[in-house]
């Protein structure tokens, strides 16, 4: 028998170690990301050493230097890191608030939504640039919009929510496709490489608009998590415990859908990152709960090294960014059907 | 709060007021008074699809009457702030789901929300509750151990356990030994009488089988349609004309041959197999009240919900 001392330690040790974990895991993507990040400031037709990279960006380094890291290369490296952030947190929120790794809001409706108007600006108004962003985030909003209130039921439950989400994702495709074989082949051709999500030509102002959405969505998100981690129990027992439901879910949902849809503005619709970034943050900590933080850092990852790919490693052609986590995340997809499958739950 | 200095006195009491209760446009309950003695194990019976359930939830908050109130306290409950309601109320959901790959402690500790502000660390105090509340349900050793790694008796004492670190004098199951064997429904049903005995601690359950309702029930309430047929001490509610009138089946009642508690004894259309009654009571009583008490089991079987 253990006394009541003992005890205590033994929780406040079991608390220790995950936390220590997380926070290791936490520390090590955080270098990596760095360390990619500046590889791909290094990278280029004009090749600059890493190390020089990081003088410029600490303020030291020649004129010459200082052009092109920070006129030129960085506004498209920063936009690729905030973005991923922004989606992986995004990615973990959803999936945490269905309990499911398939509600990610590019396996749901929310991209295609974004997506279906995006096109929509390029094709039909012949927008381009903010407009463009402007039209996808409305678009991602009256998504969500539409999905909550079709699956509003004395409550939404997330099987609900992913069905219709689904269902309105396959809507929103199809809008998309109309469009496109409806348009000129110059203009498809343009919306196409919007579609597969891409981080060429980013400025300044893709830069300052993700900022600005972390700036807002990261406090927030830390204020939420606490209930996010209450909601994954379940609604009854979380109701139990005092949690009011609906209106944090609702928030959880809006605070989801922001992230999510100002990343597919800037970006497109860079597919998978929100999918693989959370359950990989998951079970590098080997944390239950939604891992914000580290499925941020993920998504960083994910995007920051798919963005070097695409652009460097085949040659003179550079590719859009999305093919390449394109390319990542439908096998984890296969593979994740596939199990839930065999488990016969929706994992 | 103030509660924890003085919560010997600070009993709550639970009670329902006029309630009518359904869902859509389906009634379950339509008008229901009750009083939950403070202090007692109290079990809710019934046939299945009785409304045992949606009033243990409405009891709980977890479904809004249409009509009439629960109060606690004297106050009604929609009036309290959810959170607040916690701190004096738990619950143990039927079919509770943990995220993948949580561990035991982690699970437990969750129960501190309602006591926690987010703006508040964890302290000391957290972690002694946590760790009182996993040593009174056995599940300490378990610490470190992700719940979907445990048996199905070791998962439920964990889920009381969360239940427990919120430090009610109230706490609520729904249906706590469904999907248990029955070695683990036992204990269980024993762990809820120690706690009951040691914090003097409310405790309102649903079960299935009437004879265990009987052993560890201090207050019965039996429901049928909704409605409350009979309530009191399991002696005056358990009766045979009770039973048939809430489950449709004739039964016989003798008295549990180690308990002491009414024991029912179900006749059922093929009871009279005279070749094995005789071989039987030939041997001993005792025993053929256990055989009939497995027969009870296997009437009263749990839903498959």
């Amino acid at each position: 028998m253990t006394t009541a001392e003992e005890a205590v330690h033994i929780i406040s040790h079991a608390r220790a170690v995950r936390q220590a974990r997380t926070v290791a895991v936490i520390g090590v993507l955080a270098m990596l990301v760095f360390v990619t990040f500046c590889v791909s400031l290094s990278l280029g037709d004009f090749k600059i050493p890493v190390i020089d990279v990081v003088k410029t960006l600490f303020g030291g380094g020649d004129k010459a230097t200082e052009f092109i890291v920070n006129r030129l290369r960085l506004p498209r490296a920063l936009t690729g890191l905030m973005v991923g952030a922004a989606l992986g947190m995004s990615g973990a929120i959803f999936q945490s608030i269905a309990r499911n790794p398939l509600a990610s809001p590019d396996i749901i409706g929310v991209t295609y939504g974004a997506s279906a108007f995006a096109v929509f600006a390029i094709v039909t108004l012949g927008m381009t640039g903010l407009a463009v962003s402007g039209f996808a985030i409305a678009g991602a909003i009256l998504t969500a919009f539409i999905m909550y209130v079709l699956a509003w039921r004395h409550g939404v439950s997330s099987y609900r929510l992913i069905l219709i989400g689904i269902g309105i994702g396959a809507i929103a495709t199809s809008i998309t496709s109309f469009l496109l074989t409806k348009a000129r082949v110059e203009i498809a051709q343009q919306a196409l490489i919007w579609l597969t999500g891409s981080l060429n030509g980013r400025d300044w102002s893709n830069v300052q608009a993700m900022t600005v959405t972390l700036a807002i969505s990261a406090p927030l998100s830390v204020w939420l998590v606490h209930r996010l981690r209450i909601l994954q129990l379940g609604d009854e027992t979380a109701y139990g415990l005092g949690l009011r439901v609906e209106s944090s879910r609702l928030g959880l949902i809006v605070v989801g859908v922001f992230l999510a849809a100002v990343a597919t503005a800037a970006a497109g619709p860079i597919g998978f990152v929100a999918f693989v970034g959370p359950p990989i943050a998951r079970r590098l900590t080997r944390s239950p709960g939604p891992a914000m933080i580290t499925s941020a850092l993920i998504g960083a990852l994910v995007v920051a090294v798919s963005d070097l790919i695409a652009q460097h490693a085949f040659g003179e052609t550079q590719l859009p960014v999305g093919v390449v986590t394109g390319v990542v995340g439908a096998p984890y997809l296969m593979y994740l059907l596939a199990r839930t499958n065999r488990v016969g739950s929706g994992g | 709060m103030e509660n924890s200095v003085e919560k010997p006195e600070t009993k709550h009491s639970l009670a329902a007021e006029g309630l009518a209760v359904g869902y859509d446009q389906r009634q379950i309950i339509a008008d229901l008074s009750v009083e939950i003695p403070t202090g007692k194990i109290t079990v809710i019976v019934g046939a299945n699809a009785c409304g045992k359930s949606t009033l243990l939830k409405t009891l709980a908050r977890l479904l809004k009457p249409s009509k009439g109130r629960v109060l606690l306290d004297g106050k009604s409950i929609q009036s309290i702030p959810t959170r607040e309601v916690a701190t004096q109320l738990g619950l143990l959901p039927q079919s509770p789901t943990a995220p993948e790959g949580i561990t035991v402690a982690d699970l437990v500790g969750r129960g501190r929300y309602p006591r926690t502000r987010w703006i508040r660390q964890w302290t000391k105090a957290d972690d002694e509750a946590v760790a009182d509340a996993m040593t009174s349900t056995s599940v300490l050793e378990l610490a470190d151990r992700p719940i979907d790694e445990l048996s199905g008796g070791q998962r439920q004492r964990v889920w009381i356990a969360m239940a427990l670190a919120q430090e009610t004098d109230i706490l609520l199951l729904d249906e706590p030994t469904t999907f248990l064997d029955l070695t683990h429904q036992f204990e269980v049903l024993d762990l809820l009488v120690d706690l009951n005995k040691r914090d003097n601690r409310t405790i309102v359950l649903v079960l299935h089988d009437l004879n265990q309702a009987c052993r560890f029930g201090d207050h019965l309430i039996a429901m049928k349609n909704g409605a409350i047929v009979a309530k009191g001490n399991p002696a005056d509610v358990i009766t045979e004309e009770v039973v048939h009138d809430v489950f449709g089946l004739h039964v016989k009642i003798i008295p549990d041959p180690v308990a002491g508690t009414p024991m029912v004894v179900p006749l059922g259309r093929h009871t009279t197999r005279t070749d094995r009654v005789q071989d039987m009571v030939a041997s001993n009583s005792a025993v053929a009240a256990l055989a009939a008490s497995a027969a009870a089991n296997g009437v009263c079987k749990p839903s498959e919900r």
